[in-house]
């Protein structure tokens, strides 16, 4: 603990001391874990050093409770927004796998490392003024006439979609094949990273994506009607009744609401 | 009287390098000038294919500096009327990889003009980043 | 007849009326040409190096899905897989040839798409002219009923049909099949000896001059030969013969444009088919009023 007093040779602050004791007091909050509880215990690998970690966490959690804090390559830690990309290595096997963070449970002897970005350019484009033609594609990212259908970016992507089937239907110039296939994409950058061509899927799949909406996607009949529906006034009295009430005659109506019978 | 030529070491490694990327037995090629006078793209050609494959022969690896590599199309014209058998458009494409290789892009596909981008079918920009990127 | 056809990315764009008029001879003839389920981009160009394997999976994904098409019953005990593209022919059958002539490299391709089942090696790559072949040229005679006559038409070939040898599908230095083709339609076949002289193919990113230089050439040679049209099987030939002739004009203002045709173009204005197949609006020089001038089409054809 550092000296209080102004003596001119201070205490050196043992930095990493003070660390392990915060690590060791948050492990129990930030995981949720009470240590004597934990049965099964595993050893994991991040970025080559060992931890032991209970082995009921996901990669996240695991990570959290060795004393790791996240500011970057987190998100929603429900396997939706694309942030916590994790490549990894099981023990004894050679394939490199990817996951979400979040949504992988650690195995033992697991060796791992984050990858909270992947860099590539967004080229910026006004969608107004984009012909609905296969040649959009290639004008903004012409990498993706590179590929050579590897598949190596549908072994990599953590949503089990099939991304070279939607990169071989932009080729093609099947934006509908493009937009249903890419559709579940939560933009995590795993297969840009392994794509040996070098292209940036997500961003291509996001530009055919906005087209097919644009040209040709089937309008939504029933939102068009219901726009209608409202323009002509068919919700007005209901509106009315809500947003006249005071927040206290909300509330007693919420309470008295119809609902089932528990 | 038989005149030798001694290539130095370096020089054999380029040619060892060239042969065995591209399968082909390039000191099988006697410069008979079948392949020169079958290129089409000769005429924008700096050396001919038949220089091209003396140089590499020799082992001189300033053959890599060459345009006539690069303008190549791959159209085998060569191939089916070198009475040695050779492939010429291996050996090309074997020149052309050892650049390429070491990410060495002969094209900028970022710099393609725009009016080239609406016209080009994919058939053109696949096989032209296939041959020119690496 | 059912057989497995691999379209090509380029079809389904730029050259859409190559397949729309090949579906629509294929069909007159009593061919039904299906389309591969899933298939890939093939890669357009065969991989020339010695040690390059993944260059190669592209085309074999292709190839094991012919296999599957066979199990899935979407064609009967039929391997045969026809191209209309040269390039995609070319690639497709040498690649082919190249996982035939060398097990270990076919394994470690079979191993590294382990996600597919194996490709055994039993596809045999086509070309649509070769199918037409067998069909045999007096077919194609019964059911001209708009003859060419008058039309002088030069055939191209290019590089990719003819070249190497274990891939081509005529004599490399005397190709005939179009000309046969073409006699049998009722034109007049004008022989010249750039039919077989490449035209530049991927050059054409590169440097357009350079492309638009050879293709003056070979369109002047068929010209010279006294060729009104040009015939090919190729959207790349067609984009560096047809679509760069605007390149061409601008260096050569007395430049006329001659017309150039996929050869299933004509075959469709042979058989009398419904003008929709044919698809002209898709060439870069209109060969509207050739075709009026020879009296092969109708007035009403025009936009």
């Amino acid at each position: 603990m550092p000296n209080k007093g102004k003596s001119s040779t201070k205490k050196k602050l043992d930095l990493k001391k003070i660390m392990d004791r915060i690590a060791e007091a948050s492990k129990q909050v930030v995981s949720g874990v009470e240590e004597e509880k934990v049965e099964n215990w595993v050893t994991i690998h991040v970025m080559g050093r060992a931890y032991e970690v209970p082995a009921d966490l996901t990669i996240l959690t695991a990570m959290e409770y060795a004393g790791y804090k996240f500011i970057r390559g987190v998100g929603c830690r429900q396997g939706f927004c694309g942030a916590c990309s994790t490549l990894y290595r099981k023990k004894g096997e050679y394939k490199l796998q990817t996951g979400m963070a979040c949504q992988t449970r650690v195995e033992d002897g697991m060796f791992l490392v984050q990858i909270p970005f992947t860099p590539a350019e967004k080229p910026s484009y006004d969608i107004n003024d984009l012909n609905y033609d296969v040649n959009v594609l290639f004008r903004y990212y012409p990498e993706l006439a590179r590929c050579v259908s590897c598949n190596t970016c549908t072994k990599a992507c953590p949503q089990d979609l099939e991304v070279m089937d939607y990169v071989q239907a932009a080729i093609k110039g099947n934006f509908e094949e493009l937009a249903e296939e890419s559709f579940d994409c939560i933009q995590c950058g795993l297969c840009a990273i392994r794509c040996p061509s070098e292209i940036v899927q997500y961003n291509v799949a996001q530009l055919g994506r906005r087209l097919y909406g644009r040209y040709d996607s089937p309008e939504p009949e029933h939102l068009k009607k219901r726009l209608e529906e409202i323009k002509e006034g068919k919700f007005d009295e209901e509106m009315e009744k809500v947003t006249k009430h005071s927040r206290k005659e909300l509330e007693q109506m919420y309470a008295e609401r119809k609902r089932e019978e528990e | 009287m038989i005149k030798k030529l001694k290539i130095s070491n370096k020089n054999q490694e380029f040619l060892a390098k060239v042969e065995e990327l591209s399968g082909e037995i390039i000191t099988k090629c006697d410069q008979c000038g079948i392949c020169s006078g079958s290129c089409p793209m000769v005429p924008e050609m700096d050396i001919t294919p038949s220089q091209m494959m003396r140089m590499v022969q020799l082992g001189e690896s300033e053959v890599m500096e060459s345009k006539a590599m690069w303008l190549c199309a791959s159209c085998f014209a060569c191939t089916v009327r070198c009475p040695r058998g050779l492939d010429l458009s291996r050996v090309a494409e074997a020149l052309r990889q050892m650049k390429l290789r070491k990410a060495i892009d002969h094209i900028d596909i970022k710099k393609l003009p725009e009016d080239e981008m609406e016209r080009l079918p994919q058939i053109a920009l696949i096989s032209g980043m296939r041959k020119f990127t690496g | 007849m059912k057989v497995p056809y691999y379209p090509g990315c380029t079809l389904k764009t730029k050259a859409k009326n190559f397949e729309t008029s090949a579906l629509a001879v294929a069909k007159k003839l009593g061919i039904e040409l299906i389309e591969l389920p899933r298939w890939n981009c093939c890669g357009t160009v065969y991989s020339l190096t010695d040690d390059d394997l993944i260059h190669h999976v592209a085309p074999i994904r292709n190839l094991i899905r012919v296999q599957e098409m066979n199990k899935n019953g979407l064609v009967e005990n039929d391997h045969r897989l026809v191209t209309l593209c040269s390039m995609c022919f070319n690639t497709l059958k040498r690649s082919n040839i190249r996982v035939l002539e060398n097990s270990d490299d076919l394994k470690k391709i079979n191993d590294f798409m382990y996600l597919e089942e194996d490709y055994e090696g039993n596809v045999e790559v086509i070309h649509f002219l070769e199918l037409i072949k067998d069909i045999g040229f007096e077919k194609i005679r019964e059911n001209v009923t708009n003859p060419l006559e008058g039309l002088k038409i030069a055939p191209y070939y290019g590089c990719m049909l003819l070249r190497p040898k274990e891939v081509g599908i005529d004599d490399p230095e005397e190709p005939v099949i179009q000309a046969e083709l073409l006699s049998a339609l009722g034109a007049e076949v004008i022989d010249n000896p750039y039919k077989k002289v490449c035209c530049g193919s991927y050059q054409t990113i590169q440097d357009k001059q350079v492309v638009s230089n050879l293709a003056y050439d070979i369109l002047m040679r068929a010209k010279d030969a006294g060729a009104e049209a040009i015939t090919l099987s190729c959207p790349l030939c067609m984009f560096n013969l047809d679509s760069r002739q605007k390149e061409i004009k601008e260096e050569h203002p007395y430049f006329n444009e001659i017309p150039v045709f996929y050869f299933t173009q004509l075959m469709a204005i042979g058989f009398g088919l419904n003008e929709d197949s044919y698809g002209l609006d898709l060439n870069y020089v209109n060969p509207e009023s050739l075709l009026l001038e020879k009296n092969l089409i109708r007035r009403n054809n025009a936009k």
